[in-house]
């Protein structure tokens, strides 16, 4: 198995992030990750400043802790939603209450994630939500290199060839296709192809891959789907 | 305990008593003055009648024979003993005859009843009275000079302009009178003295209980966690109130004890894989400066801070389970579909480790709560038996999950047939927070897979149970059933 390398990460393409953080230090971490990764970042130091860049600003994907001094981010994010601005938004929180991610969603973010958090998992989720790279949901057939997936007749064909899938490994795989050439994490995809939200204990998620990749690799030369070290997977053909 | 005034007056049970106190004082006036008056008046009417017919029978003598048998009559009469009062005077208004000597002046001048009582003097007990109230009752009300009795008369002009006037000395009434005021009297003032009493027994009483109470949380404030509000086992309002404060307290106690757990688990638990990465880091660092060396070193950090970073939200997720944390964000979950669900998750990790799962579900299972907390317990549990059921004893490792009703409650029951977990008292520690049974050391995990599963079960009001299998270890999660909501 080839390892995917970090310099792969975000090849999907530059984003503007805003990343609306009090905390000094955290924020410079985050704004050198994410450069490092080939984006370009703004930062916010509290709530007020963080919603007026936000309102002026165009950026691909916001990041908001929850809890800022003069604005509570929740309440940015609110505002924001209310005038009109679209701008995904992955929440930060150190609260991590049982329901707080409910509460945050329903405030208006597109994702949450309790601190403490891998970089490698912040970043994969921001780039999956860069809305510029999310413009898949409306087709019907998703191809990656010799792949081909058809949502409505829930084929899959790859070189032509007909694979036949499980219902949850055709969504599996759906979800991969949709964020081809994106990191994907095993707690996204338990959270997007299973809908639960929580770490597993134990390599679960990786052994459903591994039989999805049984089924669209063997018997062919060309590698698809390959694993991220220290991140999760990415489809990716070519 | 000595108390100065102020003090006890600062006390409910004081201020209460005398507010009681004073109400009650107001309704006793007011009845003695009604009581008073109204006997007053029964007298005054009854002392009238008396008259009307004392005057009737005058009338008849003199239908019977004038004047001179009216006279003579009069006289007759004012020499008999009694209350009775005649007086027959000339138009001057002086007196002819009768046993009136002297009476105050002005009422002979208009006809009919008296408006109101008038002083008078009787015949020959003007120079006794003085003698008597000289003597023996200086100062008192009878001794002010002429006005010796008081009366009330009916003033009647005879055909021939003589006046005459038929009477009642009031002395009788007015001793009634002045006996029921000072019985009244009487009684207000042992009231007033009853109520000092109660007070002093009931609310000394209420307020040496209160005393205690605060003397005892007093005492806990100071340190001393364990103790608790004094109760006396009546089951009064001062007990029932005690109790829910120690309900709370214990609720407390249980609160700060989570939390020490907490504090020693991390520093005990997480203290380990901090020093470790940290060795690992200062290892990579002395050795010689090689780009792969540092890139291994580096992984293995991620790997171990990744683990930590599980660990310790897995540790602040049980705190605040059992924190006894309430949501409004409950729904229906089906546990059918989340028994399916994480059956679908583990199936290849288990047929990969060659485990089997079965499933014995029929039926609907809904019941309140949050279905990510449920599908997470359940997936440790079954995580744990996959794990477990490898070292099955005999036959195939096989891991059977059923869903059934039984006694009220809705059980969700993971079975292996692997070693179990033979001892009791292992079997309750294995639901404890880091704790790790001797065998499964080796296997990889946190130890809190089963703590977790059970403050989930607790958060859902429910048990999570491990019982002896017929091989293996059964772990039920048991959800009370409810018809209301």
């Amino acid at each position: 198995m080839r390892a995917s390398r970090s310099t792969e990460i975000g090849y999907n393409g530059a984003m503007k992030i805003l990343i609306m953080e009090d905390d000094r230090e955290a924020a410079d971490y985050l704004q050198k990750a994410f450069t490092e990764a080939g984006h370009t970042t703004h930062v916010a130091g509290d709530g007020e400043t963080g919603f007026a860049l936000a309102d002026s600003g165009d950026y691909d994907v916001m990041v908001v802790d929850r809890m800022m001094p003069r604005r509570d981010g929740l309440s940015v994010i609110a505002a924001l939603r209310s005038r009109g601005n679209t701008t995904p938004v992955l929440i930060l929180s150190a609260l991590g209450e049982v329901d707080d991610r409910v509460t945050g969603l329903r405030a208006g973010g597109d994702d949450y994630l309790t601190k403490p958090y891998a970089f490698s998992e912040l970043l994969a989720r921001v780039e999956v939500l860069n809305r510029r790279a999310g413009a898949r949901e409306s087709e019907t057939v998703y191809r990656v290199g010799d792949l081909e997936l058809d949502r409505l007749s829930h084929t899959v064909k790859r070189l032509g060839q007909e694979i036949t899938l499980q219902p949850r490994e055709f969504r599996l795989l759906e979800y991969l296709m949709r964020h081809a050439g994106q990191v994907v994490t095993r707690t996204m995809l338990l959270e997007n192809v299973w809908d639960y939200h929580f770490d597993p204990q134990t390599n679960v998620i990786d052994v459903h891959v591994s039989r999805l990749r049984g089924k669209i690799e063997k018997g062919f030369d060309k590698p698809i789907l390959h694993t991220v070290r220290g991140a999760g997977y990415m489809l990716k053909g070519g | 305990m000595a108390l100065s005034v102020p003090a006890i007056m600062r006390t409910t049970a004081a201020r209460l008593s005398a507010l009681y106190l004073l109400l009650f004082a107001l309704c006793a006036v007011a009845l003695v003055f009604y009581m008073t008056s109204l006997s007053a008046r029964m007298l005054t009417g009854q002392t009238q009648e008396t008259i009307n017919d004392e005057v009737l029978g005058l009338a008849r003598a003199y239908q019977r024979g004038g004047l001179p048998v009216l006279v003579r009559v009069v006289e007759q009469r004012s020499r008999q003993p009694g209350a009775n009062l005649y007086l027959i005077a000339d138009t001057n208004g002086q007196i002819l005859t009768g046993n009136v000597q002297s009476l105050e002046p002005g009422v002979l001048e208009t006809e009919g009843w008296t408006t109101r009582p008038f002083s008078y003097q009787r015949f020959g007990e003007g120079e006794l009275d003085r003698l008597r109230n000289g003597l023996a009752e200086p100062g008192t009300a009878q001794a002010e000079g002429q006005s010796g009795h008081n009366a009330i008369a009916l003033v009647l002009r005879l055909p021939n302009q003589m006046i005459m006037l038929v009477g009642r000395d009031l002395g009788e009434p007015e001793r009634f009178r002045a006996v029921i005021r000072r019985a009244l009297t009487l009684a207000l003032g042992m009231m007033a003295l009853g109520g000092l009493l109660i007070w002093f027994f009931v609310g000394r009483s209420a307020l040496k209980r209160i005393d205690g109470v605060s003397e005892a949380s007093r005492r806990i404030m100071g340190g001393d966690l364990a103790g608790r509000l004094p109760v006396t086992g009546v089951g009064d309002e001062f007990d029932r109130l005690s109790e829910n404060l120690n309900a709370m307290l214990a609720r407390i106690a249980a609160l700060n004890e989570g939390l020490k757990q907490v504090s020693d688990n991390i520093a005990h638990d997480l203290k380990t894989p901090l020093t470790r990465l940290r060795n690992r880091a200062e290892a990579a660092l002395s050795g010689k400066p090689k780009v792969g060396d540092y890139k291994q070193a580096l992984e293995s950090t991620i790997a171990e801070s990744d683990h930590l970073i599980k660990t310790f939200n897995a540790i602040l997720m049980i705190s605040r389970l059992e924190a006894g944390y309430s949501s409004e964000n409950t729904v229906q979950v089906d546990l059918a579909a989340t028994v399916a669900d994480v059956v679908e998750l583990y199936e290849p990790v288990a047929e990969e480790a060659g485990v089997t799962v079965e499933t014995a579900v029929d039926g609907s299972f809904i019941v309140r709560g949050n279905r990510e907390l449920i599908g997470q317990a359940l997936s440790n549990i079954v995580d744990n038996a996959i794990k477990y059921s490898l070292d099955a004893v005999s036959g195939k490792p096989v891991v059977s999950v059923s869903l059934r009703r039984e006694a009220g409650e809705i059980r969700l029951t993971v079975a292996d047939n692997g070693q179990g977990i033979p001892d009791h008292a292992d079997r309750a520690r294995a639901t404890e927070r880091f704790v790790r049974l001797e065998k499964s050391r080796s296997q990889p995990g946190s130890g809190l897979g089963l703590s977790l599963a059970k403050a989930v079960m607790k958060f859902h009001e429910g048990r999570l149970d491990l019982l002896p299998g017929d091989p293996g270890l059964s772990v039920v999660m048991s959800f009370p059933e409810r018809t209301d909501r």
